[in-house]
């Protein structure tokens, strides 16, 4: 059997900027003129997370977040939508790809300059069984992307 | 026997040992018994012995070792029986667990006996096993499918489940315990309920019930009675379903194949008497002998201790529990529930609560518990849930308020 995790795994995964952003969280409420809104449920868990996404050309200009969950769900989303508000589609796209590739397992993904805060998320990588909950937003930002009006081939 | 109160019995059982799992992992604080029991050293030799002594296909060889084979499944069935109150036992049908008992009694009986117009009763604190089969079933014939409310305290609201029955109810379904909450529902006030109002049949889920305390069938007062082998002490994949022998005789078969038929001719075939009649296929012989070990080693303590030991358990862990700031439990009182707590903490969310007990060498399980419907009417998308059985001790509780006071510290105490 794995062992039960110790108190450091413990603390690296719930460090002060993921409670931080679960207690008072970024772009969350729901947004006027979204060109794209999706709902994603995490079914086991119970996770829910609803995503507004305003495009302007191949960018996301704006977008909010809504739904409940545990504080790794609700802190990725907060942290993400701050992070890709403003980038275009090819950047959110990598950032998306490095991001799951540090859930993973693959720590060198938070070399990358572009993780900003979403290393503090590093420490779920620890716990396969939150490692979900952390990409349920992702997940749900991909989905808005595909919706985008005059989505061009992905690279 | 005197009546004692929960507050002065002691949680006297010391059983730890017997089961290797926990043996092997001194710090680990297993307290998600609901979901699944650990197994006694007892039931793990049952399951080695039966293969390396009489493995063969049981009802199928003409030689001494398939005999052999068969007779053990046939005294497995016996004393199962026995153990739940089950004078005929032919009419204890062996399932994977309890939701393959459940979805047979909607996909035999049900599609057989429920027509459009007709109503089928679950509550909403049943399992999605004892609801979405007849949520399912209700769809398919046209009937009306109605949700039996709650009392605020998480009890079946009696007076709802009276004004829902009337003639056409053909199915009352609800579970004998909440998985969720603990809550041990009264079968003959149900049973009366429902007897003079309709004729529809008593479907109960046993699943929390059949491993926490004296179960016997034939005074219960239901037509059907499903329960799961892993969650008592005994292997994963077998359980059972206990059935009215006359509905179970009219019943069409629920799956086709080996084991159940007669005859196969080109153009028809006839079944096979009861019990086999509803187990197609080669049975699961070894699990109905490791669940029959399981139901001895219950036998020797004795299921009113189980019962004594785990409420003195859930007396301690509700006391202690309570007294923490910000910290809330759901269902009726301490002494109305099983072994099973279901609680929140502030704002911290279940599964943040599990990941930081888990730290602790604790294993809960948090989230909706396969019980939407009541996680709804609470208005929480999960709780955490701790749950005890016959393995479990104070230390148990310690480490468990010990988690709880460490997830507090690391998420301080935001009230919701």
């Amino acid at each position: 059997m794995s062992q039960p995790r110790s108190s450091a795994e413990i603390g690296a995964l719930y460090q002060e900027m993921i409670l931080d952003h679960y207690r008072r969280p970024r772009n969350k409420g729901t947004l006027e003129n979204a060109d794209a809104s999706v709902e994603m449920k995490n079914p086991l868990c119970g996770d829910e997370i609803g995503l507004q996404v305003a495009f302007e050309g191949d960018c996301v200009c704006d977008l909010k977040f809504s739904g409940r969950g545990c504080s790794i769900s609700q802190a990725s989303a907060s942290m993400m939508t701050q992070l890709v508000k403003g980038k275009s589609s090819g950047q959110i796209d990598a950032i998306r790809k490095q991001f799951r590739d540090l859930m993973l397992g693959d720590s060198s993904a938070a070399d990358d300059p572009e993780m900003r805060s979403l290393r503090a998320l590093s420490g779920v990588a620890r716990f396969p069984a939150r490692v979900k909950c952390a990409l349920l937003a992702w997940n749900a930002l991909a989905s808005a992307m595909a919706e985008r009006p005059s989505q061009g081939t992905p690279s | 026997m005197k009546l004692r109160r929960d507050s002065e019995l002691s949680p006297d059982l010391k059983l730890r040992a017997d089961f290797p799992l926990l043996v092997n992992n001194p710090g680990l604080h297993y307290l998600d018994s609901a979901a699944t029991s650990q197994k006694p050293k007892a039931v793990l030799d049952a399951l080695r012995d039966f293969y390396e002594t009489a493995n063969a296909n049981p009802h199928r060889g003409a030689y001494a070792l398939s005999v052999r084979a068969t007779e053990l499944y046939h005294q497995s069935r016996l004393r199962i029986a026995q153990f739940l109150g089950v004078r005929d036992s032919d009419s204890l049908i062996f399932t994977r667990g309890t939701t393959e008992g459940l979805n047979l009694v909607a996909g035999s009986w049900g599609m057989a006996n429920v027509a459009s117009g007709d109503e089928i009763v679950v509550t909403a604190m049943d399992h999605h096993a004892n609801f979405v089969p007849w949520q399912v079933l209700a769809m398919r014939k046209g009937a009306k499918f109605r949700v039996c409310e709650l009392t605020p305290d998480g009890k079946i609201d009696l007076d709802f489940l009276n004004g829902l029955l009337n003639k056409r109810t053909k199915v009352v379904a609800f579970s004998h315990v909440s998985n969720a909450l603990g809550t041990i529902n009264p079968i003959p006030e149900i049973a009366r309920m429902v007897r003079e109002k309709s004729d529809a049949i008593l479907v109960c889920d046993g699943a929390q019930s059949a491993p926490h305390f004296p179960v016997s069938f034939d005074s219960l007062g239901v037509d059907f009675y499903a329960f799961s082998g892993h969650k008592m002490l005994g292997p994963m994949g077998i359980g059972g379903l206990i059935g009215n022998r006359e509905m179970l005789e009219e019943m069409p078969p629920y799956q086709t194949g080996g084991d159940m038929i007669e005859f196969v001719h080109d153009d028809r075939t006839t079944w096979n008497v009861l019990p086999l009649k509803f187990e197609a296929g080669t049975p699961n012989a070894a699990n109905a002998v490791g669940l029959a070990a399981a139901v001895e080693y219950l036998d020797r303590i004795g299921m009113d201790r189980v019962r004594s030991h785990e409420r003195a358990l859930m007396s301690a862990a509700q006391e202690r529990l309570s007294a923490i700031e910000g910290l809330h439990i759901y269902g009726p009182p301490a002494s109305e529930r099983s072994g099973v707590l279901s609680f929140t903490l502030g704002d911290v969310h279940p599964h943040d609560l599990a990941t930081i007990l888990d730290g602790e060498g604790v294993c809960i399980r948090a989230g909706h518990h396969c019980a939407q419907p009541l996680m709804r009417r609470l208005d929480v998308p999960a709780t955490a849930r701790a749950s005890f059985y016959v393995y479990n001790d104070e230390s148990d509780i310690d480490a468990l308020v010990a988690g709880i006071l460490k997830a507090r510290e690391i998420f301080g105490y935001a009230p919701v």
